[in-house]
Parts: C-alpha cells; sequence; structure tokens
C-alpha cells in the first residue's frame, strides 16, 4: 500500500518534470550551437534585443521608484478602503494580456480616454516605444508590488518604533531601516517581475505593435519570425530560456545572498488584503 | 532636571488605562501583569501610541496635550526607549547600532559598555546580554532626557540574568535621568527602581518603594505580587561559606546566596514551613513570634508571621491549629532565602 502510494508520487513527478523541460529541451535541440549563435548575430535578433532591454530597464526603473513607495505605506498604514486600492493593484496579474492592451489602447490610444488631450499636447503614445514601456509596466508591476507589500509588511513594527524613537524621522526610518530589511524580498520581486516583464507579448503586440528596431521586443519578434526564419525564432527562444533561468536562479539565491530573513523567501507570498 | 509628567487615557483593546504618573531624577518601576498597559505607557511617552486625552511633558516642554491638539512626534521626544526584545537592527553592525541614534557619543559608549570588540558582529552574532548592552548604548546615544526601558530582563536566561541585573544598577545609578521600567517581576523591579507602582488592569494601584508596598500592600493584589517577603538588611561574609544578613530589627538571617551590603532577603511564602515549637530540621532560619493574620486563600492559607507570610495548606493549619496570637516558629533554608541587591 505504502509502496504503491511512494510509486504514484514519483509517476506524477516524472510526468510533470517531462512536460515541463520537454518543450525547453526540444528549443536546444532544435537550434545547435552554431545556428544558436547565427540567429542571434541576425539583424532582428539583435535590434528586438536592444529594444527589449531598453523598454524593460525603463520600465523596472518605473515601477520600483513607483511601486516601492506605494508598497511601503499599503503595508504600514490601515484606512478604509486599503483592500480595494491592493487589488486594483494586483488585478493585471489575472487579467489576460489581450484585454490589458484593449484596456491600453482605449485609455492611452489616439481614440482613447486620454486621446485627447495628449494630442493637444503633440504626445502619441500608441505605437511607440513609450507603448512597449507602457505594457511592459502595466503587466509587470503587480508581480513587484505584492511581493513589496508583503516584504514590508513582514519587517518587525518594533524596528521601525525603534528608529523613531532613536531620532529618525519617517523618511529616514523608511531608507535606513525599511529598505534594508525588505531588500531580500524586494530584489525577489523585481526579479520576477523582470522576468515576466521580458516575456511579455498580448499587450505589447496590440498597444505598441512589432516594428522591427521600434517596438518590436524579443517575444514579438518570436512570434514574427516564427513564419519567416524558423533559425531566429529558435536562437532568440533559446537565449530567452537562458536569461529566465538566470532570473529563476537569482530569485532562488538572492534572499539568502543578502542574509534576509525567510519571509522574503516565499516569491508569491500572498499580502493582506484587509 | 526636567521632571516627567504625565497623565493619560488610553483605550486599549480590552481596558482603559488611565494613569498619572512624575518621575524625577529617579528609576520608578511599573509592575504588573502582562496585559495591564504598563508597555503602552512607554509607547505613550514615546510617541508611538496616541492617548485620547491627556498630557506628557518633559520640564516646560509640553510632547502631548490633546487638548491643546500637541502631539510631538518621536522623533522629537527627547527618550531612549530599551525595547523588549532590544529591537537591534539586524542588518546593521553593533556600531551602527549604536551610531543610528547619535555618532558623537558612539566611541565613548562603545567602552563605557564594553562591547568595543564586538563593533563589527551583527546583533544575530552575539549573546541575549551583550545585546542588552548594545541596545542601552544604543538608546543613550542619542543623550535622551528620560530612559524608558521595557522588560529590560526577561530576554535573559536566569544564569545571565542576575549579573545584567546589576549591570543594569550601576547604570541607572550612574545616568541619573528620569527612568520608567516596566516589569512583571517584583524583585527586578526592587532591585532597580527607586518608587515602585502597581499596574492593573490600566489602572495605578499603589506607588512607593518596595519595602512600603511589601510591608503595607494597600491592595490585595499588591500583596499578592509583592507575595513572596522582602526582608531589607545588611548582608556580610557568614560561617559555612554562607552570607549572613542583619535584617533592620536585629534579627539575622542566612543565606546561600553571595551578597555584600544592602540587600533585601526574598523568602517565597511556600519555602517557609510553620511548626508550634522549634523543629529539629535542616532551615538555617527560624523565626519565632505570634501568629498576626490567617487569610484563607482556596484549598491554602497563608499566614502572616512577623515579617513571613508563609502559605501552608488548609489542612495543615487545621492540625497545627493556627490562629492569630498563637506563638509559632516559622523556618526556611538558606537556599530558599535569595538576596536582592537594594539600591542605597
Amino acid at each position: 500500500m505504502k509502496h504503491a502510494f511512494n510509486t504514484v508520487l514519483v509517476v506524477a513527478v516524472v510526468v510533470a518534470v517531462t512536460f515541463l523541460a520537454l518543450p525547453i529541451v526540444a528549443i536546444f535541440w532544435q537550434v545547435g550551437l552554431d545556428r544558436l549563435v547565427d540567429g542571434l548575430r541576425s539583424d532582428i535578433a539583435r535590434d528586438a534585443f536592444r529594444v527589449t532591454l531598453k523598454t524593460n530597464a525603463i520600465a523596472m526603473a518605473l515601477i520600483l521608484s513607483v511601486g516601492t513607495p506605494a508598497a511601503y505605506f499599503l503595508a504600514t498604514r490601515r484606512f478604509p478602503g486599503r483592500a480595494l486600492v491592493v487589488t486594483i493593484l494586483e488585478l493585471p496579474l489575472v487579467l489576460p494580456p489581450a484585454v490589458a492592451g484593449i484596456g491600453l489602447i482605449f485609455a492611452f490610444g489616439r481614440l482613447g480616454l486620454l486621446g485627447d488631450e495628449l494630442d493637444a499636447l503633440g504626445i502619441t503614445i500608441g505605437f511607440t516605444q513609450v507603448a512597449v514601456v507602457f505594457a511592459v509596466t502595466f503587466v509587470a508591476s503587480p508581480f513587484y508590488v505584492r511581493q513589496a507589500i508583503a516584504s514590508f509588511e513582514s519587517i518587525d513594527r518594533t524596528m521601525l518604533d525603534a528608529s523613531r524613537t532613536l531620532g529618525a524621522s519617517p523618511a529616514k526610518t523608511f531608507w535606513r531601516v525599511a529598505l534594508p530589511l525588505a531588500g531580500g524580498g524586494l530584489g525577489a520581486g523585481a526579479a520576477v517581475a523582470l522576468a515576466r516583464g521580458l516575456g511579455e507579448f498580448g499587450a505589447t503586440i496590440m498597444f505598441a505593435g512589432s516594428l522591427q528596431g521600434v517596438t518590436q521586443t524579443v517575444s514579438t519578434a518570436i512570434y514574427q519570425e516564427f513564419d519567416v526564419s524558423l533559425d531566429a525564432a529558435l536562437a532568440i527562444s533559446a537565449a530567452l530560456v537562458l536569461v529566465s533561468g538566470a532570473i529563476l536562479l537569482a530569485v532562488k539565491i538572492l534572499p539568502q545572498w543578502t542574509g534576509s530573513r525567510s519571509t522574503s523567501r516565499s516569491l508569491f507570498a500572498r499580502s493582506a488584503s484587509t | 532636571m526636567d521632571r516627567l509628567t504625565l497623565d493619560i487615557a488610553v483605550a486599549l483593546r480590552t481596558l482603559r488605562l488611565d494613569l498619572a504618573l512624575e518621575v524625577g531624577r529617579e528609576t520608578v518601576a511599573l509592575v504588573g501583569p502582562s496585559g495591564a498597559g504598563k508597555t503602552t505607557v512607554l509607547r505613550a511617552i514615546a510617541g508611538l501610541v496616541r492617548p485620547d486625552l491627556g498630557r506628557i511633558a518633559l520640564g516646560s516642554a509640553v510632547w502631548l496635550d490633546t487638548a491643546r491638539r500637541i502631539d510631538r512626534p518621536p522623533e522629537e521626544r527627547s527618550v531612549g526607549y530599551v525595547f523588549q526584545d532590544y529591537a537591534l537592527f539586524p542588518h546593521l553592525s553593533v556600531r551602527k547600532n549604536v551610531a543610528f541614534g547619535g555618532v558623537e557619543r558612539v566611541d565613548e559608549l562603545l567602552e563605557r559598555f564594553a562591547i568595543e570588540q564586538l563593533s563589527g558582529s551583527r546583533p544575530a552574532e552575539i549573546s541575549g546580554g551583550e545585546r542588552q548592552r548594545v541596545a542601552l548604548a544604543r538608546a543613550l546615544a542619542r543623550e535622551p532626557a528620560v530612559l524608558l526601558l521595557d522588560e529590560p530582563l526577561s530576554a535573559l536566561d536566569a544564569h545571565t540574568r542576575n549579573a545584567v541585573r546589576a549591570e543594569l544598577q550601576e547604570l541607572l545609578r550612574e545616568v541619573r535621568l528620569p527612568t520608567l521600567l516596566v516589569t512583571h517581576d517584583f524583585e527586578d523591579a526592587a532591585a532597580l527602581a527607586d518608587r515602585i507602582g502597581v499596574v492593573l488592569d490600566g489602572k495605578l494601584l499603589q506607588m512607593g518603594t518596595a519595602a512600603e508596598l511589601v510591608l503595607e500592600p494597600a491592595d490585595p493584589f499588591v500583596a499578592s505580587l509583592t507575595g513572596s517577603v522582602l526582608l531589607p538588611g545588611r548582608a556580610r561574609a557568614g560561617p559555612d561559606g554562607l552570607t549572613e544578613v542583619e535584617l533592620d530589627d536585629g534579627t539575622l538571617v542566612y543565606s546561600a546566596e553571595r551578597g555584600v551590603g544592602r540587600v533585601g532577603v526574598v523568602v517565597h511564602p511556600w519555602e517557609i514551613t510553620l511548626a508550634r515549637s522549634a523543629p529539629a530540621d535542616s532551615a538555617r532560619n527560624h523565626l519565632r513570634a505570634p501568629i498576626a493574620a490567617v487569610v484563607p486563600d482556596g484549598d491554602r492559607v497563608r499566614v502572616r508571621v512577623g515579617p513571613l507570610t508563609a502559605e501552608v495548606t488548609a489542612a495543615a493549619a487545621r492540625e497545627l491549629e493556627l490562629a492569630p496570637g498563637v506563638p509559632v516558629v516559622a523556618s526556611f533554608k538558606a537556599t530558599g532565602a535569595r538576596l536582592v541587591p537594594l539600591g542605597s
């Protein structure tokens, strides 16, 4: 009986690992090292990586600089409607990317809610690199904000109290106590958001299109090259697997490396919505 | 030096804290069971809790006055707060922890608390006693006008506790700041504070010196809290490696603990046995006196004999026919007589 149960468990693990690993293995099986290098040398691949890195760097800067203080506020204050605010911030997490794309078009696009105002200012967002940044920020930010709220919430409140009684203002307390103590969790959250942002596809292709060198990211390039040059598509895919794998590894190692407490280890730690 | 005055009311989850207090250049201990609102008093003084009503001032500097809508933030109140678990910053070295409060006196404080050799260590790497010294150094680095200590000894094991208590005693004498200390342990309070306030359910039941509380408890709770008898006296080395304590009334008491100078002898009521005549037992301390009072307490009876309170079972009390006025001999062993150093 015990033996049979064990077998079931082992079989389940084998099936899961095989199913999830096979597509990854298939990519590298198909490419081979020489074709991988050739594929990555192509203009399309180079442009796609350049656009992706640039837009993701800007998006991450936006997410960190706005998301961190917002998360700190939500983690340390209780006010009516807080649960609603947290839910709104988490919504993109469960929204299909295509829906996010439509939403962005009708918010910031030429015909959107803010279309006339942006037009009057001579600002066009749709189908520019700004649109890519918007799409990535929209889709990736909840991954960071959620983890950031959980990380700040897990800080022992007496640490913040102690800082205040030692003469530190609330701002100084944030910089010198809260940020370093939440650091491991924030880093992990940022890494997951970055991984999500690098692979962003649906919202980007709808709101920004896929124009080589301007709005074409690695994900949209893979999709387009799939019809044109399978080699390039495979090469870019393989490269993306390596990048994502590196990020995942970093996420697992980061919390231990910063000596942060166990709380930051759970990647998708639930933040209390009350 | 400025006096700390407070008169506050705070609604807590299960009770209402309502307390007035004045602390001069002395150490005042608030003693009471957990949940009595003691820590809230400290937090209110530090500005971490906002009382619903009241006033807190240090000399002429008003920190809180709800009537005048004054509520200064914690960083503008000159307090040195030592938290119960010390709340040292785990990401900073000992040195940086101390420097967090103020950089001018760091070297001096590291030296004063004998923690220079630990200055590069993280709080997680040092012992409980060392952590407390770091917490004290950090609290004093800001050169506070008031010192607040929340259960300063509770995070320590019994072994380090006595040593740390002596250190703390010395420090409090040295800094001479208005100090408010919170503890659930009457002995600690007696050893560290000049005056003790007993807090229960958010109210201050009685305020006085340890001796006053022991000898004249104003309330049954105070009596039960101080239940362990505290006999003040002067200690010196006695025969057989024991410590001989001459009580203030001239009686000699022997203790197995070491002590010298002004001490309080603490005896738990359950360590005192009663007999109608002097027993031939191993107890070193015998005190003959008529019974002052017999107070039933459940299936036990508290019997007051001279300065002592003994706790015996109701059955034993019946057998011995214990009643007020009956002469008895109260005995306790030298190992049951603990010594608490008393401040002057």
